[in-house]
Parts: structure tokens; sequence; C-alpha cells
């Protein structure tokens, strides 16, 4: 499996730590309460197609990645880093 | 000898001499082991699996069940190396396998008399009762008999290497298709790979007598193969099969780099594990000539067609004094045409058909099946049902052909499944099983010469359009092109006696028989109730004829039958060359202590931790047991003063506008209202409130902290950082950087730490001018110098940081400055022992479960700010009652001991899992105190001091009691720490 890295192009996946979804990247408000942490640290939904994820360049720029890829065939639809990503969210 | 005169691709001036079960032989350069025994009359090579059956060569390739070979001697021998694929080269040594004493003379072929007892699925049936023989008697005797080849026992010495290739076109298979598409595409500007198995490329134009353009297609091969080597944009890998298809346009090949060598030079690796990054890629892996079921079909001398036909062709042996033919299609009839051209008598062309061909120079028996063959240790003759009768044919040899099935493998290894196609009566590739993946030639089940040649031209015309680059007008060279003309036919019916359909794992047709009876009908279940295909070859010439059998059976048609799921590897990968350089220091890299030779010039007990090379212990002269220098050393420190080099502590440097802001979000308790010049002991969290690490950080600055995380959790701490700052706050202006090699860090413990810190540096310091907790640069000897007062032993205690460079240096002053002050280097055991006494926590403590609360640190938790993990550390059943809690534990008396991970019961209770009231940590004795104490997770501990447990560790069979004491065993004021 290839991913790629916006920092570093194309990369082989052992370069690469997966870390889940891509939900982390919204961490609840101090004050949001227990349940909504629990649905940020435990709940994941499993799509048969895109799913929105974290992929850590660990062994390169150790860039954290938002990454889509479909879980049924593993292709990517493409890769920001992860910091764009938040900020892009907001 | 069968060796022809004259013809074939070998080189008679270049004598080979081998040997095979202690014998020397001879063969020629081209040879394979296989052509080279056929040569010498050697048809008997091997004994099968199960049965110990006598077996010759089947193939002429890797599909090759039966001639598997030990090769090598010593630590370097290889099991199941096939014949068929291993070249000759001056001293090969092979041997026969699974036979006992000889091969000729097996004593376990009594398992063949027995067979009754050893149809599909004995295994569950046989050896059941009673039920304790199983592991004293069955098993062992089993595993004696059953097996391949044996390995050496000794480690693998030789070298293995992995490589990534990157290129726009891999083509699979160097076959007339291969090489056709491979052409094309270079010819348009591609950066090709063109990938073979075998040593000679050009595929199957190398076994046959087909003309391309008026010459013969092996002269057509090699021009074109040299057309191709001269090309700059064109890598050729021959001995090298592509194994996988993976995600992403990612290959997996086998290059088998000096298998083919005499004397390999030392620093040439064995094999190389490639990983081939293509954009696109054709598969022209052929086809693999099927096998027709019948009793007796194993007895060496029993070949397949195609095999017949390199071996004459190729490597101008004739397979046989009469050789003999059974057939369902016109590849029977090619066989027989060529060994009659070749001067080498047909007895028969017996052909399943009743419209057969009449024979050219040769004898047809039509609508016939052969029903039986005799000769114990090879073919003598075969009995054949003809419509006029029964006849018996004298022969040494009898080529196979039931058709071919398109080698379909790779485009399966990411799910496809292939369908079937009625005219070739095959299984073919589904389309885009592969992303990026064409099918050509006959692995498309386009079995003529022709075809191969158009569709691996058309194939790389598509790769080029679709990568923008045009194709040449190149005419397509000219080939015979003969339809495919076959009547299916798997097995002979109305038999009796085993026909063999898996000869690797002797799996009969009857087994399949028997899978359907007992109801494994699905070919999943049939597979592994029969072991159908799950030896070392796959069942590359055995699946298509079980699965026809199946459905026979069952009343399915073969598509609806379906095929068992193809995975990598294509063909067996030594684990050597999956894992090159991922042994020893491959695996686990080496790491050394800026102090290292100092270490080591003391004699010092080095242990691994974490990759880091740490003494464990400096003994002097008469310590004849490690309690003697782990005491001295613990007493010493408590005494006077010692070093010790902590440089593997993780160091973070944290600067920028925000690091105090995101120190407080991964820390429980807060790091802004930290002044300049102090350190602070800090609790960082998981976000599902577990604790992650402890630790202390230095604040520097106004905008720079250092922070030090436990030597094992460095890296999981530097990650969790890069997470908080790239992930959860890329708005906060801070920067994290892993500094953990650029400093030398030593530890200095004792009541005469500060006498020591001051015959180094330049300016003394004072309890009053640097007191507990401080940080501040200091100079030592020119060098600036990090200096911290933390403590890891509860005695008066500095950190002394300098750049990793000075590391030596600095070591060698402190241990002559300890030395005066009557103190000295300590190592990871006292370190571990004064840790414990003071109730200080590692990772054996912080094993990724407990909450701050457990560890009694709750207070820890700001409740003015959040943190990382505050939310759901706070949960009801995180601060449960009757959770497990750290304690500390003591054993009155220096008899006994604790140990590590024994469990703890309360006193006169069943010692069992429901009653389990907690476990062991860390334990020790301590000299200090003159008994055993330890660290404990003990439910509901803090309430239960005072109370006797007992401990016991059914792994070690101890059993003690002991009782419950408060976490810190010495100075609970921290007197000592201030002094």
């Amino acid at each position: 499996m290839r991913i790629n890295c916006p920092n570093c192009g194309d990369r082989d996946v052992r370069e690469f730590h997966y870390r889940g979804s891509a939900k982390l990247l919204n961490r609840p408000a101090p004050d949001a309460g227990e349940a909504a942490f629990v649905d940020y640290v435990y709940l994941r939904e499993n799509p048969a197609g895109l799913n929105r994820e974290l992929w850590f360049h660990e062994m390169g720029c150790r860039s954290w990645i938002v990454a889509q890829r479909n879980m049924s065939t593993h292709e990517f639809a493409g890769t920001e880093l992860a910091r764009n990503a938040k900020r892009g969210a907001k | 000898m069968s060796r022809l005169t004259t013809g074939g691709q070998i080189d008679r001036s270049q004598k080979i001499a081998f040997q095979f079960d202690g014998r020397t032989f001879q063969g020629f350069k081209g040879d394979t082991l296989a052509s080279a025994l056929l040569a010498n009359d050697v048809r008997l090579v091997g004994r099968s699996f199960k049965y110990h059956r006598p077996r010759g060569i089947l193939t002429a390739g890797s599909e090759e069940p039966n001639a598997l070979m030990q090769m090598g001697l010593g630590d370097q021998t290889t099991p199941n190396v096939r014949a068929t694929t291993q070249e000759l080269h001056d001293g090969l040594i092979a041997a026969s396998q699974n036979r006992f004493p000889s091969l000729a003379f097996d004593l376990l072929s009594v398992n063949d008399l027995m067979a009754p007892f050893f149809s599909a699925g004995f295994y569950y049936k046989t050896f059941m009762w009673p039920k304790s023989f199983w592991e004293k008697l069955y098993e062992p005797i089993i595993r004696r008999a059953a097996g391949l080849g044996a390995l050496s026992g000794k480690a693998d010495t030789a070298l293995y290497d992995k490589a990534f290739a990157f290129c726009d076109l891999l083509v699979i298979g160097a076959g007339p298709a291969g090489l056709m598409a491979a052409l094309t595409a270079a010819k348009g500007g591609l950066d090709v790979i063109l990938a073979d198995e075998d040593f000679t490329l050009g595929g199957r134009l190398n076994s046959e007598t087909f003309e391309i353009d008026g010459q013969p297609g092996r002269d057509w091969a090699a021009a074109t193969v040299a057309e191709l080597a001269a090309m700059d944009n064109v890598r050729l890998m021959a001995r090298t099969t592509v194994t996988g298809a993976y995600d992403g346009g990612t290959y997996g090949a086998l290059e088998r780099v000096s298998h083919h060598l005499s004397t390999p030079p030392k620093d040439r690796p064995l094999e190389t594990f490639w990983r081939i990054v293509a954009k696109r890629a054709i598969l022209a892996g052929g086809a693999i000539e099927r096998p027709i079921a019948f009793p007796n079909n194993d007895r060496p001398g029993v070949m397949m067609a195609a095999a017949v036909r390199s071996y004459a062709n190729r490597f101008a042996v004739a397979p046989g004094k009469a050789v003999s033919v059974f057939t369902n299609n016109d590849d029977g009839h090619r066989t027989a045409r060529d060994l009659v051209a070749l001067g080498i008598t047909v007895a028969a062309v017996i052909d399943t058909r009743r419209e057969a061909p009449y024979g050219e120079g040769y004898p047809v028996l039509k609508g016939a099946e052969v029903t039986d063959t005799k000769g114990r240790l090879g073919l003598r003759e075969v009995i054949v049902r003809t419509e006029s009768g029964q006849k018996t044919i004298k022969t040494d040899c009898l080529a196979v052909s039931g058709g071919w099935n398109p080698s379909v493998h790779l485009t399966c290894h990411m799910n496809g499944r292939p369908v079937w196609r009625e005219d070739i009566a095959a299984f073919v590739p589904v389309e885009n099983a592969i992303p990026g993946l064409l099918t050509v030639g006959a692995a498309l089940g386009d079995f003529s010469t022709h075809a191969a040649l158009a569709t691996g031209q058309k194939a790389a015309a598509t790769v080029l359009a679709e990568m923008g680059k045009t194709t040449s007008a190149e005419k397509l060279p000219k080939a015979e092109d003969a339809p495919i003309a076959l009547a299916p036919f798997w097995h002979v019916k109305g038999t009796k006696g085993r026909a063999w359909l898996d000869m690797q794992n002797d799996v009969t047709t009857k087994d399949i028989v028997l899978a359907h009876q007992e109801n494994f009908r699905s070919v999943e279940h049939m597979k592994r109730y029969t072991t159908l295909g799950m030896a070392t070859d796959q069942g590359k010439t055995a699946n298509m004829g079980a699965l026809a059998i199946m459905a026979d059976l069952t009343g399915r048609s073969i598509p609806q039958t379906g095929t068992t799921t193809f995975r990598p590897p294509y063909t067996p990968v030594a684990m050597g060359a999956l894992g090159a350089h991922g042994a020893g220091k491959g695996f686990a890299p080496e790491r050394l202590l800026p102090s290292d030779t100092v270490g080591r010039e003391l004699n010092a007990h080095f242990i691994e931790l974490g990759l880091w090379y740490r003494p464990s212990l400096y003994p002097l002269a008469g310590e004849t047991h490690w309690r003697h220098t782990c005491d001295r050393e613990v007493r010493m420190v408590r005494g006077t003063v010692g070093i010790t080099d902590v440089t593997p502590l993780g160091k973070i440097d944290i600067q920028g506008p925000d690091a105090a802001t995101l120190l407080d979000r991964v820390y429980t308790n807060s790091f802004s209202t930290l002044p300049i010049g102090k350190v602070r002991y800090g609790l960082m969290l998981r976000e599902d409130g577990a604790v992650l690490d402890d630790g202390t950080t230095a604040r520097f600055g106004e905008n720079h902290y250092v922070l030090t995380a436990t030597g094992g959790a460095a890296g999981l701490v530097m990650t969790h950082l890069e997470f908080c700052t790239q992930v959860l706050w890329p708005e906060l202006d801070v920067s994290v950087f892993s500094v953990t090699d650029q400093w030398a860090q030593y530890s200095i413990a004792g009541p005469k730490a500060r006498d020591l810190v001051n015959a180094l540096v330049d300016d003394p310091v004072t309890n009053e001018s640097f007191p507990y907790m401080s940080c501040g640069e200091a100079m030592i000897g020119g060098v600036k110098a990090r200096l911290f007062r933390i403590s890891f032993s509860g005695e008066l205690g500095y950190e002394i940081a300098v750049p990793a460079r000075y590391g030596d240096a600095l070591a060698r002053a402190l241990g002559e400055q300890a030395k005066a002050l009557g103190g000295g280097w300590y190592g990871l055991e006292a370190l571990n022992v004064l840790r414990i006494e003071k109730g200080l926590l590692t990772h054996a403590e912080i094993d990724g479960r407990v909450t701050p609360d457990d560890l009694g640190l709750g207070k820890m938790v700001s409740g003015k700010k959040d943190c990382v993990g505050k939310t759901l550390s706070g949960r009801g059943a995180m601060l449960a009652e009757d959770r497990e809690q750290l304690v500390a534990l003591k054993i009155p008396g220096e008899v006994n001991a604790f140990s590590g991970g024994g469990h703890l019961f309360k006193v006169g209770e069943k010692m069992i899992t429901a009653n389990d009231q907690g476990h062991i940590t860390s334990h020790c004795f301590s000299p200090t105190l003159g008994h055993p104490i330890a660290l404990a997770l003990l439910k509901n501990g803090r309430a239960r001091t005072g109370e006797k447990l007992v401990m016991k560790d059914y792994a070690r069979n101890l059993e003690i009691t002991c009782e419950v004491c408060a976490p810190v065993h010495l100075d609970p004021k921290g007197e000592n720490l201030r002094a």
C-alpha cells in the first residue's frame, strides 16, 4: 500500500502508523461532559466505503495526515496535513 | 543416458558435476536439476508425503509437486527446493526427501498398505482414544513421520536482501505475450520491468517448436530479450517470481540471486525480496497444464505432456525410450509429433475423444482411457480401455495432458474471483480484479502464440494510451494460430485403485468422494478436510481436478462449485527473504550510552532496556552474586554518593509562546504557573483517562520547557505531543522536538551529591541558591551544562546534562570525583531498589490501566483547567473504591522473597481468580530496611494498611505471607531530598 504524504510524496505504508478515524480532530469542548467524550474516544463508524482517518508519518516527516480511504478497496481518495484539515474545518 | 546428441538450450561444452543422494552425476550448463537427473536416467526422485509412494518428476516448472529436494549441507541446507526450477551448477548437492533408509527401500512405505486408515480426515478420527495418548504417543509419531524436507535446526547464516523498485509498467512473465508487451511499452517510452521466474526468458517458446516470423520461437525470444536488454528504460529480472499483488500497485517479487552459483561472492545475497511499485502491470503468467486422474497415475515416468516437450526440446533429454501420451486435446498430439521429430519412439497416443486427429508417424487410440499403470519404482506399462477392449502398452513414460489452467493466481490476491469459460473449460481472470493490472495471453485463456503476441501488444498500447504516450506502429510478428480443440475430461471413471489428484499431499479422488459423503462439500471445507492444495505447491496441478469431481458429486457446475481462495505467495518465499535485515541488530538496533566505554572499562554488566544497553551492575572484585553488588551500590548512594547514566530518559524540548498552554493541556497539573528555573513533577493521561506517563518538566525560560519522559515511553510521549500540536490544537504557536540523543545526562544521588557537583561546576551551588526542584545552566570545564535538582532515589539528587559529545568526558570526571568522595557508579538494579524503597513509579506500575487515583495521585488532576483525559478519568468506575490501588508490601526477615507478577489473596481464602486481590508490580530486597519490599496494585489498597495477605505465584510455585504498608518506605517527609 502506498500513501501520499503531503510533505514527502508517495511512500510505502510501512513508514506510517495508523490511528483510526479522523473524528479525533474534533475533541469535545472541555465542559461537553462524559457522554461526549465517550463518543469521541470509543464510538466509530465502519463504513463500507470512504473513511476519513488519521495516519502518522512516523518513519518520515512525522506529520499527522488526514486521509480518505475506501475501506472496501483500500484506495485513497486524498490526503492532507491534519493541521490544515483542522484549520480548514473552522 | 537419455541425452539427445544434438539440440536443446544446453551448452555441451560446459560439463557440470553434481551429487544426488550421495552419487555423482554429470549435466550441462543450461540444465535444471530435474533435466540433468532425467538425462542420467534417474526417474525415482522422492517419496510422497503420507503414503511414501515412489514419485518421479511430473512437471518442468514451479508447479512441481513431487521432485522436492533437500539442497546443500549443514546450516545452509534448504528443504523443499523444486528440482524443476533449480539451475544446475558445479558442486550442487541434492538429496531426496521423506524416505528412510533409502529412496528405493523406504520403511514408511508400509503406510501405503495401511491406506484405509489414512484417508482424508484420519487425524480427526484415528488418534482420539485414550486422550492421554495424544501428547505422549500419537503426536510424536506423527510428527516424525509427517512433513517434507527437514530444517537444519541451526540459525540460517545466509545473507538475504530486500529492495524497492519503481516503474511505469511491470510485466509479469516473459513468454511471447510478456515479451511483446514489454517491447511495445518500452518502445513507447515507458519505464518497464520485465520479471520472469525462469533463468532463460522466453517462457514456453523455449520448450516448443513454434515459429515466429519464420524463425524458431526461441530465437525470436532471444532476439527480443537482447533488444530489450539494450534499452535504458527496461530492467530485465530473470530468476524473479512475482509472488503477490498488493494495494496501490505494489507487487512482491522474490529474486533468486545466488542459488545458481557454485561459489557466490560473500557479500552477494542468496535471495532478494523486491517490493515493486508499478503504475501499471501486465500479467503474462501463462497457463499450467492440468493432469487427468486415473488409477496409479503417480508412478515415476508419468509426466505432464508440456513437461515432456520441455525436456525433449529445451533440455535435449528423451524422457523415455517408448513414450505414450494420454490426452483430451490437440496438445497431446503436438507432444507426439515433437518426439517423433526428435527420433523418440511414441508407443501410442491415447485420446479420450472419439473425433481425435490421425497420428503423423504414431498410433492413436481414439475414445480410449488409461485405467491403470504398472511398475513398482517406475512406469513399465499402462492398461488402456478402448472401445474394442482392454490393451496393455509397454511404455516407460506417459505424457498426460488434460488441458490448460490460466495462471489466474495474482489476479485473485485482492479478493478477485476468476470466472469460468466454457469453451476452454477453465477459469480465467475477472477484469479489474487488481487495479491497474491487465491480463494477456494464456493467462487470459488465449492459448495460441498468435493470441499471446496480439494481446500483449494490445495491452501495452492500452497502457501507453492511458499514460499519455503514443504507440509506434509495429507490425505484429507472425505466428501459428491453432484454435484450442479440447473435450473436458477430468478423471477416468469406473475403475478401481487410487487415482491421485494432489501428489504433494497425497489426496486421491476417493478422498474427495469421502469429503462429499461426510458433507464437507463447500470447496473451502473440502480443501481443509482433505488437505488438497495445502502443500508447498498450493495445488497448482491438483485443484481443478478436485473441483470437477466435487461438482460432479454435488450435481453443480464447476463455476457454481467455485474455487478456493488464491493467496500470496505464488510460490514459497523463505522467511529469511521476507525478513531480510530484520534479524538480530536489524530487528533491534543497539543504542549505546555516552558512558558506554566507561561502563565497559569498569566491567559493568549490561542489559538491554528499550534498545538502550545500560549497566545493570558495576561489580567489584570479590563480588560473586549480583545481590552483593546491588546491595553495595544501594548503600553507597544512601551513605555517600552514586552516579548513573540517565541519558535514555526521553528529553523533549518545547519552545514557543504557547509552550505553557500546551503543557497545561497535556499534563493533569499546571505548568504555566511554574516559575522559570524550577522543575515540577507531572502526570500525563490518555484521553480515556488512564495514565500515559509521568516525569519532570523544567522551565528554562518564559517560552522554553524541557520535558522528561520515562525511557521506555519516550517515543509514545513524543508521538502524543505531536498528535496534540498537529491534530488537536494546530493553532498553538509551539514546537516540540526530541533531544534525547543530543544530551548526555547523569544522575548524582546521595548525601555527598552537592560536594560532587561543586567539584565540577565553575560556580558552586548551595541548598539556598539551588533548592530542591531547581533547574538552571551551569558551566563545567568551559561547557555549558544544564543542572537539575531532582531525585529518583529519595536522596539529595542532581542531574547534569551536557551535549552528548562531552558525555564520555563528563562521565570520567564524575567517576573520578565520586571515587574521591567514597562513592561511585551504580547500575539499573540499584536504581530500581532505590526507587522502590521510595515508592517511585515506573511503567511496571503505569501499566496502561491505572488512573491517577489508583496511583494515589488523584489530587494532581487540577480542578481549575481541562487536560487530555480529565473528563474520562473522572468517570465513576475510574474512581470506584474496589479498584486496585498502589500500595507497598513487606515481608519480615531476609529469607522469603516476592515474585514479580505474583497475585495477592486474603489469608485463608482459596487462591483462585475470583478471589484475586491484586498483584505485585515491582519488588526487591531492601538493603536499607533489611527485608524484602514490593509495590503492588491491591483492591481498595489504601484502606488496608497493616493487613496480612498471601502472595501466590503459580508459575514459580511460590507462596508467602506479607503485610500491606504505605507506598513510601523511606523518609516519607522527604527531608533528605531537601537537605
